[in-house]
């Protein structure tokens, strides 16, 4: 009899649901999510405080701030609504502590400390940048490590190699601006304003990307790494020359040109990465992975070496918690556990743990 | 009642709670390490080594402002995390009150001064009064409540204009707060008046004296409600409502409000 038990038990152990809280943020989204084992999204809740921070041409870190403090119950409770769940029903709950701006980064970790010692329910910080690496299991559930990697956002220009669940290894970063902020700050010189990212997209598509020839760089001794502030800076130095010159510069060709030259260096350097390590499988990542050009170059690139192509819905590429459920879950699993004295990280790198 | 109050405006990171008129504890740090990484760790310690259980608590009290940007903040994200899980109110302290009412019972004028940074301070006044008035004749072996009343609410104001205050209210005065040693020898250059300075047992933020003016405040607000804490913006928040009073706007704003109005 006591055998019997002690086996049903384990059962039911195995069989069990695991489910996450997730809260996300880390810039100028407040996010909170409920998945189950890790893939199934039950809720998707984003405040987006776009608006407030087009007011002033970029985020602004203490509005944000403020923002997150308004939002994170509402946005929270949301999600647990929606999920049909309480506090009471999950097994933990996962918080971004990095990389990311330090204010508002301490609303969910703040928040998610509280809510765990209240609730008794175990803590998991998630990076940032894993949680938007972890996006691309939700939709695709056979995608599983190892992979390559190509992380593209606001912040961050990352290419890693997804050894497995919580192990990577960067091979190639930005020695300066973000992709997405070289985005923002042509978008703003050619008048198209903020976010650059989705405004150059529409613009580029009226344009012609082989309208004026940008520099597409190397840096130096390292293959992998990027250097977007040299185009950008081609970029204005072509406005200023128009302007003296008094001639005129369409809008959509620059954005198509300025496009093609990032799209350009982002490809060649992930398939150069596919063919080193011989990867199989590549997924992009982060707010610039949703960018239609870059989707559409990297797809056809990787179909001429047989390589499956992944990549995230728009909602799970921009900031959000469920890629933050996902990767904690992968954390949960693992046995990963974070204390009560979690911080908040801005400059957290990737495959580090606090 | 047991009310948990944290606060974090400051320099001092500090959990108490209030029990029925006794705090059952106390515990603050004053330190430079981030309130993120210990007023978790502190609560948690204290509620452990005190067998206290978060559910037995009536109400979450916080010094709700004005203070540092991030350590409200943190304060406000871990009262509002913690109200939401347990379903239980949140009781909002002026900072400022909270210091003066570290002083309880004084004659004296009450002036705390926070170190509000771009040289001004978060800052104002107060006078303990006995309520009712005492009667002239009246027993002397009556209890008298004393309630304290905010002469001055609080402000964030370069240290010359409250000094100018007291000087014009003409009484002895009281100052505490971690704007001591910032602004002393100004203070002294200026005052017309008899100035003291607290000393360090009661010279800067505690979670008890939030909680003891939460409480009564909290007690205030339910006489007024047929003896039900009933929400009252500034007194009794929800989780979801709750924000900090930062008594200034964001730099961006400021800047962006200066342009406007030089236009």
């Amino acid at each position: 009899m006591a055998v019997g038990k002690l086996i049903s038990l384990n059962m039911e152990e195995t069989k069990k649901d695991i489910l996450i809280l997730a809260i996300e943020s880390s810039c100028d989204e407040t996010a909170a999510s409920v998945c189950r084992n890790g893939r199934e999204i039950l809720s998707n809740t984003i405040y987006s405080q776009i608006d407030v921070h087009t007011l002033y041409g970029g985020v602004v870190p203490e509005i944000a701030s403020r923002a997150h403090i308004e939002k994170i119950i509402p946005v929270i409770d949301t999600a647990l609504a929606e999920a049909k769940v309480g506090l009471k029903d999950l097994d933990a709950i996962a918080v971004t502590y990095g990389p990311g701006l330090v204010g508002p980064l301490l609303v969910g970790v703040s928040a998610a400390k509280a809510l765990c010692l209240a609730t008794g329910l175990p803590l998991i910080g998630v990076h940032h940048i894993e949680g938007h690496i972890s996006a691309n299991y939700i939709e695709n559930p056979d995608l599983e490590p190892p992979f390559a990697a190509l992380v593209v956002s606001g912040g961050h220009s990352h290419l890693v190699v997804v050894k497995d669940y919580g192990e990577y290894e960067v091979i190639g970063r930005t020695r300066d601006d973000a992709a997405g902020e070289a985005f923002d700050k042509v978008a703003r010189a050619i008048g198209l304003g903020y976010p650059g990212g989705p405004k150059i997209d529409k613009a580029a598509k009226e344009g012609n990307p082989h309208a004026l020839e940008f520099p597409r760089a190397k840096v130096g001794e390292s293959v992998y790494d990027f250097s977007f502030s040299g185009l950008k800076s081609a970029v204005l130095n072509y406005l200023n020359t128009c302007e003296m010159k008094g001639e005129k510069w369409v809008q959509a060709d620059v954005a198509a040109s300025f496009q093609k030259a990032v799209v350009d260096v982002l490809v060649d350097h992930s398939m150069s990465a596919i063919d080193q390590y011989g990867f199989k499988k590549f997924a992009i990542a982060g707010g610039v992975a949703s960018n239609s050009a870059l989707r559409a170059a990297m797809k056809e690139a990787c179909e001429k070496k047989g390589v499956a192509f992944y990549h995230p819905s728009p909602i799970l590429c921009t900031d959000n918690a469920a890629m933050i459920g996902c990767a904690g879950y992968y954390e949960f699993i693992r046995g990963e556990r974070s204390s009560l004295d979690l911080n908040a990280i801005p400059n957290l790198k990737l495959g580090e743990r606090a | 009642m047991k009310i948990l109050a944290l606060d974090t405006s400051g320099v001092v990171a500090s959990a108490a709670i209030w029990e029925d008129d006794v705090i059952r504890t106390e515990y603050s740090m004053n330190d430079n390490k981030m309130h993120s990484q210990t007023i978790l760790p502190m609560l948690k310690e204290a509620l452990d080594l005190t067998d206290e259980d978060l559910s037995t608590v009536d109400a979450i009290a916080t010094a709700g402002g004005p203070g540092s940007f991030t350590g409200l903040r943190i304060g406000a994200a871990t009262v509002k995390g913690l109200a939401y899980a347990l379903n239980k109110p949140i009781l909002p302290v002026p900072t400022v009150d909270a210091l003066a009412y570290r002083l309880w019972g004084t004659e004296k004028v009450v002036c705390p001064i926070m170190d509000a940074r771009r040289d001004q301070t978060y800052t104002g006044l107060y006078e303990f009064k006995p309520q009712p008035p005492m009667e002239t004749g009246e027993n002397p072996g009556t209890e008298q409540e004393l309630v304290m009343h905010v002469l001055t609410p609080q402000c964030a104001v370069p240290i010359e204009e409250i000094v100018e205050k007291i000087n014009d209210l003409n009484r002895p005065v009281i100052f505490l707060g971690d704007g001591v040693p910032v602004f002393k020898e100004r203070i002294l250059k200026q005052a017309k008046v008899q100035v003291s300075f607290a000393p360090a047992h009661m010279n800067r933020q505690s979670a008890a004296a939030t909680a003891s003016l939460a409480a009564y405040r909290a007690r205030v607000n339910m006489a007024a409600h047929g003896g039900v804490l009933t929400p009252e913006e500034g007194v009794v928040e929800t989780a979801a409502d709750h924000t900090p009073t930062y008594l200034r706007l964001s730099q961006a704003e400021r800047e962006k409000q200066e342009k406007e109005n030089a236009v």
